[in-house]
């Protein structure tokens, strides 16, 4: 078993520092860590769920629109930028593993150092009834 | 393979007799094994390498694990760098922007020195690090990205079956107590993965990194605690604040000591000291 990229280190450490929920994903799309804001919306703990896959991930949150139709995977901003490693963003509702409604926005960024290699992705999940 | 440390301090050069026992030169190490030779960092320990009396050859091999003055400072004043008949091969981590190259200019140019990079007599060949293994000579030498402020590797050497891992700057976890549970998510591990030997950045105690968080330096016990978590053979704690003294420095490597029991020999970096695995 090989470390991480040192891009997804310090990504992981500066998730820790932030109020603002954020998960990171490895090149393949493996939900490789969520901080404890996250944690707050997927109700449940990293240290209890581990690594997601991203098939797991993209279906646990339920994501749909406003009339409540799915939506799939393939158009989330995370999933998005796993595919074209391009920043993405978007606005849509979400269920909890609890079975809690978040309407939330998420911006994805690429992470790319300075191998110019993909390391992978993170995202910020901006919860809109969030009191800081 | 035996390894010599030229230069054990942190920051700036010191000359005060309250740090002469373990060193006043910056960072540099030079790895030693027959008639081969690499050098590690080029801080003011590198004017301290013997290249006149005992070992002729015209290729010279220096790593740098990043471009801050305590690790190049010593290299517009090292001797071969002026001998048209030396090859010097300079290897280092290249940036997101500019490269290597231009990165090391800045230093070696007017006004900060007063000869151009390109008018330096010594044959120069620069080598920007892949992420891929490669060898000098005899050893085989991986780089990996660290947590220290601005592009910074960290080396791991090896010779058949023995290592040496050099991290002179390092700061693998952010205001915590400790490293991560899991391994994967520790910068550098796999450079100290069951090294036997781990030269490693050890500068603060406690209650200093607590002023000092982000700074890209750790303290003794994340050492020691990196140490053993890669089941490190041999810890030589490097990087000493030019402001310790020895005997502050001593005193904080004896408190820490007294506080914690290891299966594996820590010992502070002393200038000059040789060690063979």
């Amino acid at each position: 078993m090989s470390a991480h990229e040192i891009e997804i280190i310090l990504s992981r450490q500066l998730a820790d520092c932030l109020s603002v929920p954020v998960f990171i994903v490895d090149p393949e799309g493996t939900l490789v860590f969520y901080n404890e804001p996250a944690e707050q919306i997927l109700g449940q703990r990293f240290q209890d769920t581990g690594e997601m896959k991203v098939g797991d991930w993209g279906n646990a949150f339920q994501p749909h629109d406003k009339k409540g139709n799915a939506i799939p995977p393939e158009e989330l901003p995370l999933v998005s930028t796993i595919q074209t490693h391009v920043p993405a963003h978007n606005t849509f509702w979400i269920k909890s593993l609890e079975g809690k409604s978040f309407k939330i926005s998420v911006t994805s960024i690429p992470i790319i150092g300075r191998s110019k290699e993909f390391a992978g992705a993170l995202a910020i999940f901006w919860d809109n009834d969030l009191k800081l | 393979m035996r390894i010599k440390l030229h230069g054990t301090r942190g920051a700036y050069p010191t000359s005060s007799k309250e740090t002469r026992k373990l060193g006043g030169n910056t960072s540099c190490i030079e790895i030693i094994e027959g008639n081969e030779r690499i050098i590690l960092d080029a801080g003011t320990g590198i004017l301290e390498t013997d290249f006149d009396s005992y070992r002729t050859a015209d290729r010279i091999d220096i790593l740098l694990t990043h471009l801050h003055m305590d690790h190049i400072q010593g290299l517009g004043f090292f001797k071969p760098i002026f001998d048209p008949n030396k090859e010097i091969h300079i290897w280092g981590p290249g940036g997101s922007s500019y490269p290597l190259k231009d990165r090391l200019n800045k230093f070696l140019s007017p006004p900060l020195f007063p000869v151009m990079l390109r008018d330096i007599p010594g044959k120069l060949v620069i080598h920007e690090l892949s992420n891929e293994p490669f060898k000098i000579g005899k050893f085989l030498i991986t780089s990996k990205f660290v947590c220290h402020p601005g592009p910074t590797v960290g080396y791991r050497i090896q010779v058949r079956s023995k290592s040496v891992t050099y991290i002179p700057d390092h700061e693998p976890v952010l205001d915590k107590a400790h490293l991560f549970k899991e391994d994967k998510w520790i910068s550098g591990f796999d450079l100290c993965n069951n090294t036997d030997l781990l030269i490693h950045d050890s500068q603060f105690n406690r209650e200093e990194y607590e002023k000092k968080v982000g700074w890209g330096h750790c303290t003794m016990e994340i050492a020691a605690e990196l140490s053993k978590r890669a089941n490190a053979k041999h810890l030589v704690m490097f990087h000493h604040d030019p402001a310790h003294t020895d005997k502050y420095r001593s005193k904080m490597f004896t408190n820490f000591m007294s506080a914690n029991t290891f299966d594996f020999p820590i010992e502070l970096a002393v200038q000059g000291h040789e060690i063979e695995i």
